[in-house]
Parts: structure tokens; sequence; C-alpha cells
């Protein structure tokens, strides 16, 4: 019992790190179709900016801990975003209505560009930062097994409730989310009754990287090191959780990715630690195969 | 390059002027907010392993300088031209008839270049200098082309786009090392020097096997679903070859692999080793140049079936398949088998350049197998353009020669200072390369594709007439 509500609480951490990551897929997928490849490399390069912001607050200019984090925070969401629009409007806008493979391919080339670039300019080895908020809530002991949860596993918990409350706000509510949900039911339909079709698209790749880019932030936070790699596998997961959840659907993204990451520590927990890759890998491939629309999409019926 | 831009009218050309200065500014901005966190600080570990930021100003200034300048010149010569402008860079009416007389030949050309080149290099460098050339150069692009062959199976004919196609390079040399390190030696030790030429066929049979294997769930999915589950299946593939450390050696990996013998006789430098047999002196160069005519001749195996298989039924159905799937069912086509011959084909040829890669190394561990590797396959396959043999040579010789003859230039450590290492760059130009691809040119450098039917001659078809449907 002890065992799995700490696992619980560590799976839910980890999994809105992934739901966070999975909306960008989600909406990128909802409005212009496309598997957007390069998203988990957004997202290492996110944690990058963030990491490098940090470290130039707290060294250079001696910041507190809380203040500089929300800066950071804020810096890495608007040149993330920067980032993912620039790549957009480079790698992607021109092709399309090119044929079917070719914004993927590009976005593929973009993916191990970005990993790349990092590696390049940054050097390849981990980047540790100091450990931050070390302490914890205990919870209740039981069986001599303390469980606990850390202060930044309910500092994840909660910025990842809030922004999805601003998010839900923005698309349910703002004439730019009603554009996007336009642009995603009919695209030529939308740009005839007068919405900027491009800049809609644009404004999504936007809000998906800047997501990405907290997310970025919580994984310096929780696991303290980030490397040039480490947008492959995440990425791969979340766009597991973007998939499970139902492609295209907002709460399916957040509610996959918790799912994911409640799989993947009670996976480790239980049964192996060294296969918990090839557990989400499997997951991706048998929801693909038998569940395509996944659990709260909508079933795409193809016309001719 | 002026000339385009008389044909404009002279009363817009200021304002095109002042656009492309804007535009211009625009893209160095936007550069400068890129630089700005990740080019401007470089994160360095110091003594106590502490992170600590060093500041480049100089490569942001320069960044930001090169795409003001970069897009200036696209603003002015190449975006915002006068429409029926003429292009910028027309190809001589001598140099189009040239290539027309030539073009027939260019493959006959290009196999005799193959075929000669080791003894070329042999001649040119001798037995010593040639090894590099032979191996570095020739064998190693011969395996990207083999592979990029394969994939092109799957890719170009068919359609289908594999994620995962360094799975089968996995389950080929594994097959090969495994049988040839533990099965033979514990049950027939006789037939050790045949190892290579045994379990070559087997190889490529296992991983055909695996190519039904795989092939069979995905059946139902298409385009970017089937890329992402073939990507799934060849990171699984990988991930238990790391973790299942009694079958495969793990990390570690598996080394002292029987390297191939020419046909029963090794090459050592034992009494019946290849060179005193022949009455020679012992060199490694006579297994170099064996190797590199070994893995031509599969890669034009290789080839010779995909032209051939392009003419049967089957062949056809692949490019239906590609070209429009719901239609291909309505005619009655069998997608599943279709699907899964191209998947198991190309994993045939897959297995058999793992087979000769794990044989070449004499030492296979899944560092090799990543998906980097698939993607660059995928790349050449792509760069190429899709379903064209000639244009997976060409890539090939263009990105992996290309980027070993980087190594070769001295002169660029002498610009950018002696710590600089041009292969570090060899991902970043792939990444790029396929990006830039896209955009410029979606179908591959050799886009013509040789119609299978034709009516009374032969034509080429121009790519932008071949639309992809949606299926």
């Amino acid at each position: 019992m002890e065992v799995f509500v700490q696992q619980l609480i560590n799976g839910l951490t980890l999994g809105s790190i992934y739901g966070l990551i999975a909306i960008g897929y989600t909406m990128v997928f909802g409005i212009i179709g496309m598997v957007n490849f390069a998203h988990g490399d957004v997202f290492m390069v996110g944690a990058f900016i963030a990491l490098i912001f940090f470290l130039f607050l707290t060294t250079w200019f001696g910041w507190a801990l809380i203040p500089a984090l929300i800066l950071v925070l804020i810096l890495g969401m608007f040149f993330t975003g920067l980032w993912n629009w620039a790549i957009e409007r480079v790698a992607y806008r021109p092709l399309r209505g090119s044929f079917r493979l070719a914004p993927l391919i590009s976005a593929i080339g973009m993916s191990i560009f970005l990993s790349n670039l990092i590696q390049v300019v940054q050097g390849p080895r981990n980047k540790p930062v100091p450990p931050m908020f070390t302490q914890s809530v205990p919870l209740f002991t039981e069986n001599g097994y303390t469980v606990a949860i850390g202060y930044k596993q309910i500092a994840i918990m909660v910025i990842t409730v809030v922004l999805l409350a601003v998010f839900w706000y923005v698309v349910q509510k703002t004439p730019l989310g009603r554009a996007q949900r336009a642009c995603e039911q009919d695209q030529k339909m939308a740009a005839l009754l007068g919405v900027d079709v491009d800049k809609t698209i644009s404004l999504t790749f936007v809000m998906g990287a800047a997501l990405a880019a907290v997310a970025g932030v919580m994984y310096i936070m929780y696991y303290g090191v980030v490397n040039f790699s480490d947008g492959f596998v995440p990425g791969v997961k979340a766009f597991t959780a973007a998939v499970l959840g139902g492609i295209g659907s907002l709460p399916g993204a957040v509610l996959g990715g918790l799912l994911i990451g409640l799989i993947e520590t009670m996976w480790s927990a239980y049964f192996s630690i060294d296969y918990k890759d090839v557990a989400a890998f499997s997951i991706l491939a048998i929801v693909l195969v038998f569940l395509p629309t996944g659990i709260l999409g909508r079933p795409e019926v193809e016309k001719v | 390059m002026a000339h385009a831009t008389h044909d404009a009218k002279p009363a817009s050309q200021p304002t095109r002027v002042e656009r492309a200065f804007k535009d211009a500014f625009i893209a160095a901005l936007v550069m400068l907010g890129l630089s700005v966190p990740i080019l401007a600080l470089r994160t360095e570990q110091n003594m106590s392993n502490e992170v600590i930021l060093i500041p480049r100003p100089w490569l942001v200034v320069i960044c930001c300088l090169i795409v003001f300048v970069g897009r200036l010149l696209l603003g002015l010569f190449v975006f915002n031209r006068a429409p029926g402008a003429k292009p910028l860079v027309e190809t001589p009416t001598a140099v189009k008839t040239a290539w027309a007389k030539f073009a027939p030949y260019a493959a006959q050309v290009g196999l005799g270049a193959i075929i000669a080149y080791p003894l070329v290099a042999l001649y040119l460098g001798g037995p010593q200098g040639a090894i590099k050339w032979i191996d570095n150069f020739g064998i190693q692009i011969l395996i990207y082309i083999m592979l990029g062959w394969g994939l092109n199976i799957v890719v170009g004919l068919a359609g289908l786009l594999d994620l995962g196609y360094v799975a089968f390079y996995a389950v080929g040399a594994y097959s090969y090392a495994l049988i040839a390190t533990k099965v033979i030696p514990a049950t027939y030790p006789d037939l050790g020097v045949w190892a290579f030429w045994i379990c070559l066929p087997i190889s490529g049979i296992l991983a055909a096997m695996w190519g039904v294997i795989l092939g069979f769930p995905v059946l139902r999915l298409r385009g970017d679903y089937l890329a992402i589950v073939t990507l799934a299946f060849g990171e699984i593939i990988r991930l238990v070859l790391i973790n299942w450390v009694d079958f495969s050696g793990g990390y570690a990996g598996l080394s002292s692999i029987p390297r191939p013998s020419f046909f029963g006789i090794p090459f050592n430098a034992s009494e019946t080793g290849f060179a005193a047999r022949f009455g020679l002196e012992f060199s490694p160069i006579y297994r170099t140049v064996f190797l590199y005519y070994v893995i031509l001749v599969l890669a034009l195996v290789t080839a010779f079936v995909t032209i051939r298989l392009r003419r049967l039924p089957v062949g056809r159905a692949w490019e239906a398949l590609r070209e429009d799937e719901i239609a291909c069912r309505s005619l009655g086509i069998n997608t599943v088998s279709t699907k899964l011959t191209a998947f198991s084909t190309g994993a045939l040829f897959g297995g058999f350049a793992g087979a000769f890669f794990a044989a070449r190394q004499g030492f296979i561990s899944p560092e090799s197998f990543v998906f980097l590797e698939s993607a660059q396959i995928l790349a050449i396959v792509v760069l190429g353009g899709m379903g064209s043999l000639f244009g997976v040579v060409v890539a090939s010789i263009a990105l992996v020669g290309g980027i070993e003859i980087l190594r070769e230039l001295d002169f660029l450590k002498a610009i950018f200072g002696a710590s600089f290492d041009p292969t570090q760059y060899r991902m970043l130009i792939f990444g790029l390369a396929m990006v830039l691809m896209m955009l410029w040119k979606p179908r591959g450098l050799i886009s013509h594709r040789e119609p299978t039917v034709f009516l009374k001659e032969r034509k080429s078809i121009s790519s932008s007439l071949v639309q992809e449907g949606h299926g």
C-alpha cells in the first residue's frame, strides 16, 4: 500500500510533465493533422533555455531561487515559443499542401537538427543543476515506510493545474481559441469567414512550445539534469500520451499523460526498471494498432 | 544575377528593395531572439562538476549577420520576383544536350567506375594508403546504398513510411553474430570458415520473418501512425538487445565475430590463408578488397531484384498501393499480402546488409542500431528521390562520402581552430539537409520516374505529375 501511494504520487508528477508536452502534439495534430516529430526536441530546447537562464540569474546575479524560477518560467515560455514559431515558419508552413509525407520528413529532419544543434553549441555532457526544493511533506507512515510528497512534486502539480485552467480558458473562451477550433474543423471555411489561418496555426505552435517549456523547467527541477538527447524518449512518451487520450482532444492529452506517467512508475516499481521504455513503446504500438482514436478521441471516417 | 531585377517594373523596384531590407532586418531580429538563450552562453562543467556559463557574444553577432545577409539576398534575388521572370540560373542548352546524350549510359558508366574503384585506389594509394579509401569510402557508402535500396522498396515503391528499418539491419547482424560465434562452434566447428556464407541467407530470412511479424500488426495503419509504430518497434528491438544481456551481450555487444572467408579460404597469415595459397605476400588489403566486392554484389542483387520486381504484378501492386490504397482495394488488390511482401522484401535486404556489417566490423553492439541510423537511411532514400535507385546512389555518395571527406579536410582546422571536428556536425547537416530538401524538392534529387507501363515509347514523367493520393 505505502509503495503504491508513493508511486502514485511520483506517477502523477511525471504524468503532469508528459501531459504538458502531449498538449503540444495534440493541438498541432488537431489543427493541421501532422505529427510534429520535433516537439520532443522543442521540449529539450526549452529545458536548455531554462537551464541557461536559471544559471544566468542565480550564479551571475545571485537571485533567490523562487523569483529566479518564476522569471525563468516566463522567459523560457517566450523563447521556446519563438523557437517553435520560427520552426513552423521555416520548416512546416511552406509544405502545407505538399505531398503527405513531406511535413513528417521535414519534422524528423528538424528533430535531428535541434538535438545536434544543442549538442554542438552546448556540448554533449549531462548538465546538472544544484538540487532545489529537497524538502518533503510526510503524509503517513505504514510498515516503517513514510510516504512523502516532495515540495517540487507539489509545485509541479500546482503549476500544471493552474496552466491547464488558463489554457482551457484561452481555448474555450477567447477569440483566439475560437479561431483555433474553427481551423481545426475546416481551414478553408474558417479562412472564408475571416480567420487568419496562418496566424492561428503559428499561435498554436507557440502555445504548444510554451507548455513544453514549462515541462522543460519542471524536468530540470525534478531530475536535476538535462542532456541534448533528452528530447527523444519523453517526446515519444508524450506522443503516446496524446494518442492514448485521443489525439486532437486536450483533456485527452492530460489524461493520457497521467496514465503514461502512472504506467511507467508502476511498471518500474513492480516489474523491471530496465524495461520501462519498452513498456512505453509497446503501449504506443498497441494503442495505435488497436485503439487509434484513443480514449476521448472521435473516430475518423476516411472519405474518398 | 542582376538580370533578374530588370524584368520588374521600375516603379515597383524601390518598394521591393525596401521590403527585402525590412524582411532581412526582421529575420535577423528573430535570429537574435533564437540565439540569445542557446548560443550566447555556453554551459561548461568546471573542476567541481558545477555548470558554469561562458559568454560568447561574437557567435550571436555572426549568426545574425549571416541571417541578415542571407535573407536580404533571398529577398532581392529569389523571392518576390516579377511573375514570368527568367530563372536565376538557367542550365545552358549545351549542357542539357550533352546530359541527354550521356543519360542512357549513366548507369553503365557509374557501374564501371564502382567496379574499377578499388583497383584505382590501389594503384594510386598503394596497399597501405588504399585501405582507408576502400574501407571508409567504398564499403561504407556501399552499405548505405544497399540499405537505401532495401528501404526504397518499402518507402519508395510501396509508400509505407518505415522509421524502424534499422531493426531488420540489427536482426541480420545479430543473427549472423550469434550463429557464427555460438551455434556453429558448438555444433559443426569444421564449418567455421564457411560461417559467413552459411549465415548470410539465414540472416536475411530471419530478418524477412521479422518483417512479416512486425508488418502484420501495422497493416491497418497508414501515413504518420505507421511511421510512429515502426519507430516504436525499432526502439523495442534495440532496448531488448540492450537489456537481454544473456542473449545479446547487452551494451557490451558481441565481439570476435568471424570474418568472411574467400569461399572457404580464410584471410589470415597462416599457411592455408588466402595470401599463402595464391603465393602473395600477406596484407590486410586483400580482405578489404574482397569485402568491397561482396557488398557490391549484394547491393547489385538488391537493385536487380528491385528492378525485376517492379515489372511483376507484386511490384505494380506496390506502386498502386503507394498512389491510392482505397482505389487499390476496390480494384481487388490484396493489400494485406502486398504490404507484407513489401515489408519482408525490404527486411530481407536489410538483414543481408546487417550480416555483412557484422562480418566486416567483427564487433556489434546496440549502439550501431539507434533511431538516428534509421533516420539516416530514410534521409538517403528521401534525398535521392523516393523510388529512384540512381538517386539513392547519388544521395549516399553525397551524404556518407561527403561527411567522410569533411573529416579529411585539414584546412578547415586552420580556419576554425585546431579543436574543430567536422564530424560532430554530421547529423546536424543531415537534419538540415532533410528539411531543406523537403522545402526545395520534396520529391528528391532524381525526381523523374521511369514509367512501369508504357504504350508506344518510353517517356520519363516529371515528379510533379505523379500525384500521391491520400490513401
